[in-house]
């Protein structure tokens, strides 16, 4: 009797052990949590050996050592771990596309050269397989950026959790403008110096035009405390920018191309701007740092964009950048590899940015950039519980990510590619269908 | 007159002098040697004669005349095999026929492209020079030496490597023949058809000679040999066993479909390239005995790699497939180590593990692991020496050596590394890849159908 009751405790052992391992679709967790034993590098206070972080009602409650645990927190021994703020991405185009070859499921390119009304938070998809492929590797935070033409919408800053575009907002929106270019866009572009250049300062003629509307529209607007001017979603998408409320996020690569950038931003008096792309920043970099306008740089994993260049001047540029005193954050420009975002930081760091500065580059000098220093990027009391546990250096690639939180939320270590690990590692059935 | 013949012989002398410099001479001090498949060995030399590793010891000597790096506290590794490229050609698909096993890409090589010191300033030594995936069955590959410096195309090639070919499964042969074009291959099935068809004319052919070159053989033999044909001599010489097929593939039944076709030809030397879904045919690949050279988390770029893992290398490993870490890419090649270092984040496995990925294992899958892809007394020189370890994130190559010769070397390393300036070449337009990781290389040369089919450009 009592052999057959072990027989059924171990039965049942198994069956919870078995569901648990298959459940398909873990869901996030919320609660409170005591993090202890840890190494936590809060990024603007320090290291602090053997810590504990509480976690409670979405926040961090506290940090440091010798805290008390809640009654009914769950406790994550972090002993030998890891713990740090999210990792936020600057620049990506997550959750707008999900196969880039397939124009049915790309949702960042909207018709038209003048679009900022379109808005990349209304096409996020919270569903997206690529989602959670990104944050198990410690990326918590993104910008997802709309493309394609001179104002192609606007970008929002996402926590990659939340089913819907509302719960994911991590409170930033920036309007996205592509700077004429005088760069090539790929192998494929054919056209000659000619061509380039016509089309540059056409751009340029038609970028003005916008500006010089959209500054007559503010005029119009202010005058009538916003009645009587019409429907113009274009250029009321364009008042906050020329308001100094909202920020305006710059494309510019080339370094004549940051120049002029440089140039027309002081000459049309915007007050909150950010450079982005900046992959000949290097070139320009003390110009940038003398306007103060901070610059979200990458992919660092790149070709330079001269074939006689040195090769390594994409790795290169943001500690060059950091070096002449610009603001530095980085981006992937990645949407199913933004998990890649601590290998970017990793190789800025080793070419000249250093460890420090690059973590700063993808935590608490985003937050900043964004305005959302008050609840990202960071381990400090009262900011948003989002945050990564880890069991070494998180740029360095063998490193594993053991838990996630994102806004308190305790989130599954799984995706589809590491259920796909699950599956078919040992395959069963293997070579032979039939069982031996 | 007489000024321009001695400028001639002046020129001719100097490239020569190049030519002759193809091996060195070299003692590699006090190093941390990685040789892949001997262990790690601390506080060790190196030492090269005409490009060959003739000893690895302790307190080694260097006879007088050597070349001497001291690479204390540095990592030595054998140069960096990339079994996947496009670098160093001039042009990447013939796209104009389903099969077009007679081009060469070894035609079109290009000794001047920067992009070879790239890849050599991240240790890579040698690369598969690729057919592109336009055609189910490609043109014709070569296993070229980064020699970066010579201005010859013959000498980036490495004299005795086997004959690889490209063979494209899926999405690329069919959308631009079947789509494109309106002819087979349309479908996955059009595509078997194709390759059977291939095969089958091949093996017709490949007899008609054999029963021509016995016959000829016979006493007062008057008969006239066989048309010469050069597409269908290829194809009889991957089904005799003197070509290694390279094949693009991506989804688990389309590479299963290659296994059957190749095992009703007799064809056993197979290697599949980016095979994303090998993963869920490993039993079948490692029971064939066909390879896989893979990307490290490349996916979701196309609809065939969306169900994909980054975990592809390591079940593929231990399942007992003989795998490398590939770049596809100029960019990708010139951090392949780090590339190599994902399979520890993905799957677990060991710095040696993770090293063969891209040096023996790629190797072997070129057919010439018994000259490089690991360091070894009769090997050829072709070495990598990094600050760090090269699995590290932080790690900086500093020195590539092929043969014995000095290709890179970090501390020397100047802002222009362009060998020739086309003085009408455009120098102030840069390229932006931003959101084109370049992940359709394999597709270069055949834009115009794609332009065609969807609109961009």
């Amino acid at each position: 009797m009592k052999k057959s009751l072990n027989t059924i405790a171990i039965a049942i052992a198994l069956f919870l052990t078995l569901s648990y391992t298959f459940a398909q679709s873990p869901k996030g967790k919320y609660g409170t949590f005591a993090l202890t034993h840890a190494t936590v590098y809060t990024v603007t206070k320090g290291i602090i050996n053997n810590g504990t972080v509480i976690i409670r009602n979405g926040k961090i409650e506290a940090v440091g050592t010798n805290i008390a645990i809640p009654s009914g927190a769950e406790v994550i021994d972090c002993k030998g771990q890891f713990i740090y703020p999210g990792m936020i991405d600057s620049g990506t185009r997550l959750g707008l596309v999900e196969v880039s070859s397939d124009p049915r499921t790309t949702d960042f390119n909207e018709v038209g050269d003048v679009v900022p009304q379109m808005k990349a938070l209304t096409a996020v998809n919270p569903n997206s397989a690529l989602i959670p492929v990104t944050r198990v590797s410690g990326v918590t935070t993104v910008i997802s950026n709309p493309e394609g033409s001179m104002f192609p919408g606007t970008a929002a800053l996402i926590n990659l959790h939340g089913y819907t575009p509302d719960q994911m907002f991590a409170g930033f929106e920036g309007v996205v403008l592509n700077f004429p270019n005088t760069g090539r866009r790929g192998f494929w572009d054919r056209r000659t110096d000619d061509e380039i250049k016509k089309a540059t300062d056409k751009a340029m003629e038609k970028l003005n035009d916008v500006w010089d509307k959209a500054t007559q529209y503010h005029k119009l607007d202010s005058a009538t405390n916003g009645k009587g001017v019409g429907y113009y979603p274009e250029l009321q998408a364009l008042l906050p920018v020329l308001r100094g409320k909202q920020t305006l996020l710059i494309e510019a690569n080339a370094s004549k191309d940051i120049t002029a950038a440089l140039k027309w931003i002081k000459e049309k008096k915007i007050k909150k701007v950010v450079l982005t792309g900046v992959l000949e920043g290097w070139r320009v970099a003390d110009e940038i740092a003398k306007a103060g306008i901070p610059v979200i740089a990458g992919p660092v994993q790149a070709v330079p964009s001269r074939e006689y260049d040195r090769y390594d001047r994409a790795y290169a540029n943001p500690g060059l950048l950091r070096k002449a005193g610009v603001k530095v954050a980085l981006q992937t420009g990645q949407a199913e590899n933004v998990r890649n975002l601590p290998y970017h930081a990793a190789y800025a760091a080793a070419y000249g940015m250093g460890q420090e500065e690059a973590l700063k580059a993808v935590t608490i000098v985003p937050a900043e950039i964004f305005g959302v220093a008050d609840k990202l990027g960071s381990i400090e009391v009262g900011k948003s519980a989002t945050l990564f546990i880890c069991d070494g250096d998180p740029f360095e690639t063998k490193t594993n990510i053991k838990h996630v939180f994102i806004d308190g939320w305790q989130i599954p270590m799984v995706s589809r590619q590491t259920q796909l690990y699950d599956e078919f590692l040992q395959r069963d059935p293997g070579v032979n269908k039939a069982k031996q | 007159m007489k000024l321009k013949i001695f400028f001639l012989l002046l020129c001719c002398t100097w490239f020569g002098a190049q030519a002759q410099s193809l091996t060195g001479n070299v003692l590699i001090k006090n190093g941390t040697v990685l040789t892949v498949t001997k262990g790690t060995l601390e506080n060790t030399d190196v030492l090269v004669k005409d490009g060959k590793i003739t000893q690895i010891g302790k307190n080694l000597v260097a006879p007088a005349g050597y070349n001497v790096i001291d690479a204390s506290g540095m990592h030595v590794m054998p140069g960096i095999i990339d079994a996947h490229s496009h670098i160093a050609l001039s042009v990447v698909n013939e796209a104009t026929q389903p099969n077009t096993g007679q081009v060469f890409v070894g035609d079109a090589l290009d000794p001047l492209d920067v992009s070879i010191y790239r890849a050599l300033a991240g240790g890579c030594t040698t690369s598969h020079a690729m057919h592109g995936s336009a055609n189910a069955i490609g043109g014709q590959c070569e296993t070229i030496k980064h020699r970066y410096g010579t201005v010859d195309a013959d000498a980036l090639r490495m004299d005795g490597a086997p004959r690889t070919i490209k063979f494209a499964l899926g999405e690329n042969p069919t959308r631009v023949h079947g789509s494109g074009n309106g002819i087979v291959p349309r479908t996955r099935m059009g595509v078997e058809h194709v390759i059977r068809q291939s095969f089958a004319e091949g093996k017709e052919y490949m007899e008609k000679w054999d029963a021509y070159k016995a016959a000829s053989k016979t006493k007062g033999f008057r008969g006239a040999p066989p048309a010469y044909d050069y597409r269908l001599e290829t194809m009889a010489d991957i089904l005799r066993g003197n070509i290694i097929i390279h094949c693009h593939s991506y989804r688990a039944d389309e590479i299963y479909m290659l296994l059957n076709v190749c095992r009703d030809f007799g064809v056993k030397k197979l290697v599949f390239q980016h095979v994303n879904e090998g993963f869920k045919v490993a039993p079948e690949l490692a029971q064939f005995g066909a390879m896989a050279s893979v990307f490290a988390d490349w996916w979701a770029y196309k609809f065939e790699v969306y169900y994909s893992t980054a975990y592809n290398a390591a079940i593929l490993h231990k399942n007992g497939v003989v795998t490398s870490i590939n770049s596809d890419s100029e960019e990708l090649i010139r951090h392949l180590y780090h590339e190599a270092a994902k399979t520890q984040k993905y799957g677990g496995l060991t710095d040696d593990e993770a090293l063969a990925m891209i040096t023996i294992n790629a190797a072997k899958q070129l057919g010439i692991e018994n000259r490089v892809g690991s360091i070894e007394v009769g090997k050829e020189a072709d070495i990598a020496i990094f600050k760090g370890h090269p699995l590290s994130s932080y790690t900086i190559p500093m020195l590539t050596l092929v043969d014995g010769v000095v290709r890179f070397d970090r501390e020397k390393d100047a802002d222009d590394q362009r060998i020739y300036v086309d003085p009408k070449g455009t120098t102030d337009n840069a390229t932006f890849h931003k959101y084109f990781h370049n992940h359709e290389n394999c597709l270069e040369g055949a834009e115009q159908t794609m332009v065609k089919l969807f609109g961009f450009n």
